[in-house]
C-alpha cells in the first residue's frame, strides 16, 4: 500500500478541489455550474471507487466464489446521479431567467446592474 | 393505520405534488395544499403523544430489518420538529391563497403548491428518517423546491437570489453527503442507530473525524451559520412572502436537528464536545453570529432584508445554546427552535400582508403606516419585542434558559453577551416602531386598507401563539427538555 | 436540419433503435447494468434526436407538452401507490413482499412497476427540461 495504489482518492480530491475552485473563481454563471457538476462527480468516486473489493466478482451468489464486490455504494451515487442532474437542470433554467432579465449571465455585471438600480 | 404514522408523514404531501401537477389550476392546488398541511398537523400530533414518555417508533421501510433497509426512527426529538413544521405549514398554507395571487403570476400558480407539498414532504421526511443517505435525499428534495420557490419572486433579483442560494446550498449537502460516505466506509452502515453502535470502535480514526468536519460545515451552510449565511439575506428578502415566511420558520431549524442528531446521538457527545474543541468553535461562530448579524441589520432598508439578518443573529442563539453542551443549553436551543419560528413566521406572515397592499416593503414606503394597517402593525411590534426577549413573550423564555445555562457554566460573559445583542435587537425593532408610527402617513399610505382576513387571522394566531407560549411555557419547555433529554441519552 | 438527407436517413434509421434499446435497458434492470432511470433518458434521447432534425414543432405533434407534464406526475403517482399497496395489502410502505403469494414473485412486481414508474417520470421529466428550454424565443437566431 502505497501512495500510488490510492490514485482513487487522488482523483477524488483533485476533482473535488478543482470543482470547489471553479465554483469560486469563475464569475460566469454557467462556469460555476459546471465546476459544482466536477465537484459533485468526485463525490460519486469516492463511494463508489472503495466499493470495488480486490478480488470481487459481481454481487450474484454463486458457489464458486467467496468475495462479492459491494452494490449499495452504486445504488446510492444512482440516487445522487440523479440529484446532481436536477440540480444542474434547476441551476440552468435559473440562468435563462436571469440571462431574459438583466441581459448578462456575468456575476459581476449583474451585480452592478443592481447596485446601479438600488442607487 | 396508526402503526403506519411515520411514513404517513411524508407520503401525505409527497403524493400531493404530482397530484397537484395533474390538477392544473391553482384553487384546486391550493385547497390540497390546505389539506395536505392540515392532515400532517394531526399525524405530527398523534406522532408526539405516541413518543412522549420516551417512547420510540420503529418503521422498517419495505419491511426490510433495520440495519439492512431504511428505517423511520421516530423519538422525542424528531416528533417535536415534525410537530414545529407541521404547525408552521399549518398556518402559512391557509394564508397563501392571497399572497401568491398577488405575487406569482397565474398560470403558475399550481406549480408554486407542487414545490410547496415537496418542499414539506422534504422537510417532513428529514425529521422521521433514521437512515443517513435518506436524510440526504430528504434535505435535497427540500432544497431544491426551495430554490424554485425562492425563485419565483417578483423582483428580479429573486433569480439571483435562488441562484446563489443554490450554487451555496449543494456545495452544503454535497459536503454532507461526503461526510456520510466516509461515516460508511468505516461503520459499513448508513442507519443512524447502527453507526451510532459501530462507532465507538473507529473513532479516534482520521477518516471518521473528517466525516465530522464535513458535516459539520456541510449542515452549517443550510443552517446559515455565521459565515456561512450569505445566502439568507438575499433569499429572505426577494422570495415571496409565504415562502419566506415558510423557510424562515422550518428550514434552518431543520438543520439544527440534523447537526444535533450526528452530533449526540451519532458521534456521541463526548466525542464532539469534550475531545474535540467543537463547543468553542460554535460559540465563536455563534457570538459573532449574534453581534454582527444583529448590527447589519439596524442598517437596511428593506424591512424583510432586516427581518433576514435578525434571523441570523437569531440562529446564533440557537448554536449559542447548543455550543453550551449541556442539558440546559440544548434545552434553550431547541426551545429558540420553536419559539423563533413561531415569532419569525408571524413576522414574515405580517410584512407579508403589508407587501400585499404596498409592493416591496421598504422603510421609505411605510411611514406612518401604524394608522393605516393597525393590526399588522401591533403583530409587528409583539413579534419584535419576542425578538427582543421582553417577559410574556417566548423570546425571553428561550433567553432565560440561555442565560441560565451559562450561568451553570459559570461563563457571566456568555450571559452578559445574550443581554447586550438583545439591546441591538431593540434599535431595529425600534426602527420599525418609529417609522411606523411617528411618521406622518403620505397620501398613498393613507389609503392603504387593513391585509385582508385569510392572511390576518394566520399571522395573528402566530403572534398570538408567541404570547401564550411567553406565559404558560408547559409545553415548549417540556417538548424541547424531553428531546435534550432523549439526545443526551444517546451521549457517550 | 431537415435538409441534410444523410442525417434525415440516419435519423429515421436510429430513432426506432434507440426506443427500443430503452425498452431493452428498461427491462433488463434486474440482471444488468439498467432500470428506470437509464431508460427514460435513452428514450427522451430518441424523442429529442427526432426534435433537433425534424424541428420543435414536428417533436410536439408527437409528444405534446400536456402529456410531458402528465408523464412527469403519473410515474411519480405509480411508484408512491405501489408502496401505498403494500400498505393496504397488509405490510409496511414499499413493502413488495405482501404483493404476491410468493415473495420473490411479489418483489419482481414491486420492482417491476416502481421501475415502470421511474422510466415514465424521468422521459417526461428531460423532455419536458429540453421542450422549456428549447421553445424559449432566442434573440440572434433569424430562423435557422
Amino acid at each position: 500500500m502505497n501512495i500510488a495504489s490510492h490514485y482513487s482518492y487522488w482523483a477524488t480530491i483533485f476533482l473535488a478541489i478543482g470543482g470547489l475552485y471553479i465554483v469560486i473563481a469563475r464569475g460566469n454563471l454557467v462556469k460555476k455550474l459546471i465546476g459544482l457538476a466536477i465537484f459533485q462527480t468526485s463525490v460519486y468516486l469516492l463511494y463508489i471507487a472503495p466499493g470495488k473489493l480486490i478480488g470481487g466478482t459481481a454481487p450474484i451468489v454463486a458457489e464458486q466464489f467467496q468475495v462479492y464486490s459491494n452494490p449499495l455504494p452504486h445504488v446510492l451515487i444512482l440516487t445522487a446521479i440523479v440529484v446532481g442532474v436536477a440540480t444542474l437542470a434547476l441551476g440552468l433554467a435559473l440562468v435563462v431567467r436571469i440571462r431574459e432579465a438583466y441581459g448578462s449571465i456575468e456575476e459581476d455585471e449583474i451585480l452592478t446592474q443592481d447596485r446601479d438600480r438600488a442607487n | 393505520m396508526t402503526s403506519h404514522l411515520p411514513i404517513l408523514q411524508v407520503v401525505v404531501p409527497l403524493i400531493a405534488a404530482p397530484l397537484m401537477v395533474l390538477l392544473r389550476h391553482g384553487g384546486a392546488a391550493w385547497l390540497l395544499a390546505v389539506g395536505v398541511s392540515w392532515t400532517s398537523l394531526v399525524v405530527a400530533l398523534a406522532l408526539l403523544a405516541e413518543v412522549s414518555g420516551g417512547g420510540l417508533i420503529s418503521y422498517a421501510l419495505g419491511n426490510w430489518p433495520p440495519p439492512w433497509g431504511i428505517e423511520y426512527r421516530v423519538d422525542a426529538v424528531n416528533a417535536y420538529l415534525a410537530l414545529i413544521v407541521s404547525v408552521i405549514a399549518a398556518v402559512v398554507a391557509v394564508y397563501m391563497r392571497r399572497s401568491v395571487e398577488a405575487e406569482v403570476p397565474r398560470e403558475r400558480h399550481y406549480l408554486f403548491y407542487t414545490m410547496y407539498a415537496l418542499c414539506l414532504a422534504g422537510l417532513l421526511g428529514i425529521s422521521v428518517t433514521g437512515d443517513a443517505f435518506n436524510l440526504f435525499v430528504f434535505l435535497e428534495i427540500s432544497s431544491l423546491s426551495t430554490y424554485v420557490l425562492i425563485a419565483l419572486g417578483r423582483d428580479r433579483r429573486a433569480l439571483m437570489a435562488g441562484y446563489q442560494y443554490l450554487i451555496m446550498g449543494t456545495i452544503g449537502a454535497t459536503f454532507f453527503v461526503i461526510g456520510v460516505g466516509l461515516l460508511y466506509l468505516e461503520t459499513g452502515t448508513l442507519n443512524l442507530a447502527d453507526m451510532a453502535a459501530r462507532l465507538p470502535r473507529v473513532t479516534d480514526t482520521r477518516p471518521v473525524l473528517a466525516a465530522l468536519a464535513f458535516i459539520t460545515v456541510g449542515i452549517s451552510l443550510k443552517l446559515a451559520l455565521f459565515p456561512l449565511h450569505l445566502w439568507l439575506p438575499n433569499a429572505y428578502a426577494y422570495a415571496p412572502s409565504a415562502v419566506t415566511a415558510f423557510l424562515a420558520a422550518t428550514a434552518t431549524k431543520v438543520s439544527v436537528y440534523v447537526l444535533l442528531r450526528f452530533y449526540y446521538s451519532v458521534f456521541g457527545g463526548s466525542t464532539v464536545f469534550e475531545a474535540l474543541p467543537m463547543a468553542e468553535i460554535l460559540l465563536v461562530f455563534s457570538l459573532a453570529a449574534m453581534f454582527i448579524a444583529s448590527t447589519v441589520a439596524v442598517f437596511q432598508n428593506d424591512v424583510k432584508r432586516m427581518f433576514a439578518y435578525s434571523s441570523v443573529a437569531q440562529i446564533g442563539y440557537i448554536t449559542l445554546g447548543v455550543s453550551l453542551a449541556s442539558a440546559t443549553g440544548l434545552t434553550a436551543g431547541l426551545v429558540h427552535v420553536f419559539n423563533h419560528a413561531l415569532t419569525k413566521g408571524a413576522l414574515f406572515l405580517l410584512l407579508g400582508g403589508i407587501a400585499l397592499r404596498i409592493g416591496a416593503v421598504r422603510f421609505e414606503a411605510i411611514g406612518g403606516i401604524g394608522r393605516a394597517m393597525p393590526f399588522t402593525s401591533f403583530g409587528i411590534v409583539l413579534g419584535g419585542l419576542s425578538l427582543i426577549g421582553v417577559p410574556a413573550t417566548v423570546g425571553f423564555v428561550s433567553k432565560w434558559y440561555l442565560v441560565l445555562a451559562a450561568l451553570e457554566r459559570g461563563a457571566w460573559w456568555i450571559a452578559f453577551a445574550v443581554v447586550t445583542s438583545s439591546l441591538l435587537a431593540v434599535v431595529y425593532v425600534w426602527r420599525f416602531v418609529e417609522v411606523a408610527y411617528f411618521r406622518e402617513p403620505d397620501a398613498r399610505v393613507s389609503a392603504l386598507r387593513e391585509a385582508p382576513a385569510s392572511m390576518l387571522v394566520p399571522a395573528w394566531l402566530l403572534i398570538a401563539a408567541c404570547v401564550y407560549f411567553g406565559l404558560d411555557t408547559g409545553i415548549t419547555v417540556g417538548g424541547a427538555g424531553a428531546a435534550a433529554m432523549e439526545l443526551l441519552r444517546g451521549a457517550r | 436540419m431537415r435538409d441534410y438527407l444523410v442525417l434525415r436517413v440516419i435519423a429515421k434509421l436510429m430513432i426506432a433503435f434507440m426506443l427500443v434499446f430503452a425498452l431493452y435497458v428498461q427491462f433488463h434492470g434486474d440482471f444488468g447494468p439498467g432500470g428506470g432511470f437509464q431508460a427514460g433518458v435513452i428514450a427522451a434521447a430518441a424523442i429529442i434526436f427526432y426534435a433537433i432534425i425534424y424541428g420543435l414543432p414536428a417533436a410536439r405533434t408527437v409528444v405534446p407538452d400536456w402529456l410531458a407534464e402528465t408523464m412527469v406526475a403519473a410515474g411519480v403517482l405509480l411508484y408512491a401507490s405501489v408502496g401505498v399497496a403494500g400498505i393496504l395489502l397488509g405490510g409496511n410502505y414499499l413493502d413488495y413482499f405482501v404483493l404476491h403469494a410468493d415473495p420473490v414473485e411479489g418483489q419482481h412486481r414491486g420492482i417491476f412497476w416502481v421501475e415502470v414508474g421511474v422510466f415514465i417520470t424521468v422521459a417526461g421529466v428531460m423532455l419536458k427540461i429540453f421542450y422549456l428550454f428549447a421553445g424559449r424565443p432566442g434573440e440572434e437566431e433569424e430562423g435557422k
